[in-house]
């Protein structure tokens, strides 16, 4: 019921303003102030990884490269050399004879590129180029499994390298097989969805960040393309730090899920929300922070979206491994304390 | 060229004895060359080096099948190798030991060399008076300047300075010095019956 | 400065003398004394602008190495044997990038059976990698290999790897000529890449090379080391120059020019075969030695050449490429077919696993070569009896057990000693 508009108190007379991206993940925010915007929102950004990449449509790991490595080349003030694994990421960026890295970057193999980047920080400081940072990239393949021996290496060392895995759980440019970051019950070309255990093996897999922790580097964080600006903020607190710092950033592929290429983000929102990829960061061994879930989903809602979870919801009732899957979320969730007792919306 | 053959037990620093052996040559403006036999490491195990010391480059690389010298650091290992093999009818021989030839069953061996080159000597006792550790190399090394004379005791005395620094250099330089007179009072003695 | 020293510390002081600025060590027998050397070198402060890292395997030795040579810093490496083949992924990255790394390879057998001495197929296993290969044929040209071997890589912008016999070298202590860091700077000026990663500059190093353009860059690195073939003789005879005495080149003959047997071999056993030769020269029998430094490139023009007057060439070699036969006299037979009269050839594999190679034997094979030639591959004092034995064996029962323990226990049970359960 409305009040007659001269009986209306000044402050009331004043329709206030909502403001309602500010509080948003919305990374191309010009409405927030100018320190909290995104690098890829400026027009400054170095474009590091510039267009004219051959990645496919809705690719993740594409998305938090672009984004990765514009923050570490702002926080670095460009100086800034990339080393890279073979994998996806390698290959859909330099077909021959084009390249789209607007930095310098090498190549060397497979699984060495955290020794290559030890190699190259070397060479940095006996140059005494100091102000030359090094990163090492590779995908969860090149990373958790052919490239552990250089990376716990590196770690050992605490060798002045960032290392970021993009993680799309499996070797994609291969044709989807596993690798030791699949999750469990996932379908892959090398544990497909036939037998009576369709899809990968339960009770296997590492947790390459949890295994970072152990070995007391400075720094580790998980991250995600669902939350840009964290991604960003993390790859720039990185690179504040000296020493083995490492990265891995949960990046979907549409292809090797079997999920709509538009889904990406949201694939990489439900995979924090449910609990299945806990969000932290930590150093020297301890977790020092992590990002709550705002609002828990069940995993079914994120499995539902993949086609490398079908076998899971076929015929009447849901098997059994759904369940399983729920509790690996929930022991996420228990032990980085994930969710609040009572959790608040942002 | 004059070729040397040690034979030991690992431990018993018969490679550094070699070592300091091409050392000592070495000062006297002397090509050598010394190696062991490469075989594992182990400590008791038996342990062969050998030294080559010539006026001109040495170009040969096979181990050494005829030595002139033989020096045997462990008396143990006559039963177990076969030390003698290609010592040279003109050769010597130096055994590291408390015992005599003839207790060592060696004897036969050592009537087929000429007289006067085949000495025996406490190198052990030596060691352990002077440095306190059985380790005989450098005392055996004094008494092969003794018994061969082919290389000069002073250039034994900086040989082993340069491998052993300070006093347990000095050490060994004693021990040396005790069996290089040790070996030349046999030979007096022995030249004198 | 003359010293009487070990080989793989001479080798040491002779790489620190070259400014390394990035080592890389994981230690395998026979080198490792040589990464161990560098390493004090490095602490004591006596090798300075050296940054040395302890990694964690070959494949990251190599791997570091090639990191930081594409960032524009001399770096160096060393292995052996298994660690060779653990980094082999690497050896074929660097050569492929054209990054001027020098390695020290302790030339050793490769297992199974696990064999830790001196023969030459580690080396054997990456001669088609594009690296180049040379061998020192004593540890004072191991030392002076090392300061060309950083010359060579750097103008050619191609791997070096260095090889020295295993313990024989590596272990052995001799009298050195160490050159002064003056003399060594004026031959070795700084590296000036011929690719770098610079943040100035920014480029992409490594991209797939399709269909289309592969055999163009192949072609390229052949290319590459036949310009070798020019640069390794120029860059030794700048280096006699300036430290007055001859080292490396592609080969050097030794009484072969009026030969009728010539012998053709690498690395340290040339010395007892130059041994072997003036006991032979001195019964009248016109024998010499070819010995090649440089085995890859394969100096086929300078081989033809100093071989050309032989009627009969018997290549010694301390490796064999299994079901073929040497690897050596295979390349020297490639490079002496279409010669007008080509000598005969005899191949002899003899050294293998560290098997010492005498005197004895040499002069028992050379004479036999012309008197009794031999069809194939001749074993040098194999025993054939075990062998024997052991054929026997394998053809009486299905079951017969792992070979190399079968032989060990025949040897134990021939030298009378127990034999092991």
């Amino acid at each position: 019921m409305t009040h007659p508009v001269a009986t209306l108190a000044p402050e009331d007379a004043v329709q206030k303003l909502k403001y309602y991206q500010k509080g948003t993940f919305t990374v191309g925010n010009r409405l927030v102030a100018e320190a909290e915007r995104s690098v890829q929102a400026s027009r400054d950004r170095s474009n590091a990884l510039t267009c004219g990449h051959r990645a496919c449509q809705g690719c993740g790991e594409a998305l938090g490269a672009r984004y990765a490595i514009d923050a570490a080349m702002r926080a670095t003030n460009n100086s800034l050399i990339a080393v890279n694994a073979t994998g996806c990421l390698e290959v859909f960026t330099t077909p021959y004879p084009e390249t789209s890295w607007q930095l310098p970057w090498l190549h060397s193999l497979f699984g060495n590129a955290a020794a290559v980047a030890t190699g190259v920080a070397a060479a940095m400081r006996v140059k005494k180029r100091n102000e030359v940072r090094v990163i090492a990239q590779g995908g969860d393949g090149g990373t958790t499994d052919i490239g552990f021996q250089c990376l716990s290496g590196m770690f050992e060392r605490n060798d002045d390298v960032l290392y970021i895995c993009y993680d799309n759980e499996g070797y994609m440019n291969t044709g989807v097989q596993r690798s030791s970051a699949t999750p469990p019950a996932a379908r892959t070309a090398t544990t497909p969805a036939v037998g009576p255990e369709p899809g990968n093996v339960f009770g296997t897999g590492k947790s390459v960040p949890r295994i970072a922790v152990a070995h007391n580097i400075p720094y580790v964080a998980t991250a995600t393309v669902a939350d840009l600006h964290d991604l960003e903020r993390k790859v720039t607190r990185a690179m504040g730090i000296h020493g083995a710092r490492y990265i891995q950033i949960d990046v979907p592929c549409p292809l090797g899920w079997g999920a709509a290429s538009q889904d990406t983000i949201r694939l990489a929102r439900l995979a924090v929300e449910c609990g299945l990829y806990p969000i932290f960061e930590a150093e020297h061994g301890k977790v020092t922070a992590v990002r709550k879930i705002r609002r828990q989903v069940p995993v079914t809602e994120y499995l539902k979206l993949q086609r490398r979870f079908a076998h899971l919801f076929k015929g009447d009732h849901e098997d059994p491994r759904v369940a399983r899957l729920q509790a690996i979320c929930d022991a996420n969730i228990a032990d980085y304390g994930l969710v609040d007792a009572a959790s608040e919306d942002a | 060229m004059f070729q040397v053959r040690i034979h030991g037990r690992g431990g018993q620093g018969v490679v550094t004895g070699a070592e300091m052996l091409s050392i000592a040559a070495f000062f006297e403006g002397r090509h050598a060359q010394a190696f062991p036999s490469f075989g594992s490491e182990r400590t008791g195990a038996p342990v062969v080096a050998f030294c080559r010391i010539a006026d001109r480059e040495i170009r040969l690389r096979e181990p050494v099948l005829d030595p002139d010298c033989l020096i045997v650091q462990d008396a143990t290992l006559f039963k177990v190798v076969d030390v003698f093999a290609g010592l040279r009818n003109d050769g010597h021989l130096l055994v590291n030991s408390n015992k005599s030839f003839a207790e060592l069953r060696i004897g036969e061996a050592v009537n087929r060399l000429p007289k006067g080159h085949a000495v025996i000597v406490p190198a052990t006792e030596f060691a352990l008076k002077h440095v306190g550790r059985p380790v005989p190399n450098a005392a055996l090394l004094g008494a092969f300047a003794a018994l061969t004379q082919f290389v000069h005791i002073d250039s034994v005395k900086r040989a082993i300075e340069e491998a052993f620094p300070g006093k347990v250099g000095a050490a060994n330089i004693a021990a040396a010095m005790e069996a290089y007179a040790f070996v030349l009072s046999q030979q007096q003695a022995a030249s004198a019956a | 400065m003359l010293k009487q020293i070990e080989g793989s510390h001479a080798m040491a002081e002779a790489i620190a003398l070259c400014r390394p600025e990035v080592v890389c060590a994981y230690p395998i027998t026979p080198q490792t004394h040589i990464v161990e050397g560098l390493g004090e070198l490095v602490k004591k402060g006596d090798l300075v602008n050296c940054e040395y890292i302890n990694v964690e395997s070959e494949f990251a030795a190599l791997s570091v190495a090639i990191g930081a040579s594409a960032a524009g810093a001399r770096a160096y490496t060393a292995t052996a044997s298994q660690g060779l083949l653990f980094m082999m992924e690497a050896v074929y990255n660097a050569s492929g990038l054209g990054l001027p790394i020098v390695m020290t390879l302790g030339n050793r057998a490769i297992g199974a059976p696990i064999n830790i001495w001196n023969d030459h197929s580690d080396a054997m296993s990456v001669r088609d990698s594009g690296w180049l290969q040379l061998f020192a044929e004593t540890n004072q040209e191991a030392v002076d290999l090392h300061i060309q071997a950083f010359k060579i890589a750097e103008e050619l912008s191609m791997p070096v790897m260095v090889c020295v016999d295993g313990f024989i070298l590596t272990h052995a202590m001799e009298r050195i000529d160490l050159p002064d860091q003056a003399t060594v700077d004026a031959y070795l000026p700084p590296y000036d890449p011929v690719q770098v990663l610079d943040p100035a500059s920014p480029i992409s190093i490594g991209a797939m090379v399709g269909p289309d353009a592969f055999t163009e860059v192949r072609f390229l690195a052949h290319y590459k080391q036949t310009q070798a073939l020019g640069l390794i003789p120029e860059l030794a005879r700048e280096f006699a120059e300036r430290f007055g005495r001859e080292a490396g080149g592609l080969l050097r003959s030794y009484r072969s020019e009026d030969a009728d047997l010539v012998v053709v071999a690498m690395g340290s056993v040339c010395g007892t075969i130059k041994d072997t030769i003036d006991e032979m020269r001195d019964d009248g029998i016109r024998i010499g030695l070819v010995t090649i430094v440089s085995f890859r490139p394969f100096p086929v023009e300078a081989l033809r050449f100093a071989l050309a007057g032989a009627r009969d060439v018997i290549i010694v070699e301390k490796s064999i490429a299994v079901g073929m036969g040497g690897q050596l006299a295979d390349n020297v037979g490639a490079a002496l077919r279409n010669l007008p009269r080509p000598p005969r050839l005899h191949s002899a594999v003899a050294g293998l696993g560290g098997r010492p190679i005498t005197r004895a034997s040499l002069h028992q094979l050379f004479r036999q070569a012309t008197v009794q030639p031999w069809e194939g591959t001749h074993f040098l004092d194999l025993n054939e009896r075990v062998v024997g034995r052991e054929i026997h064996r394998k053809r009486k029962s299905r079951r017969s057990g792992p070979t190399a323990e079968n032989i060990l226990r025949q040897l134990a049970i021939a030298s009378g000693l127990p034999a092991a359960e």
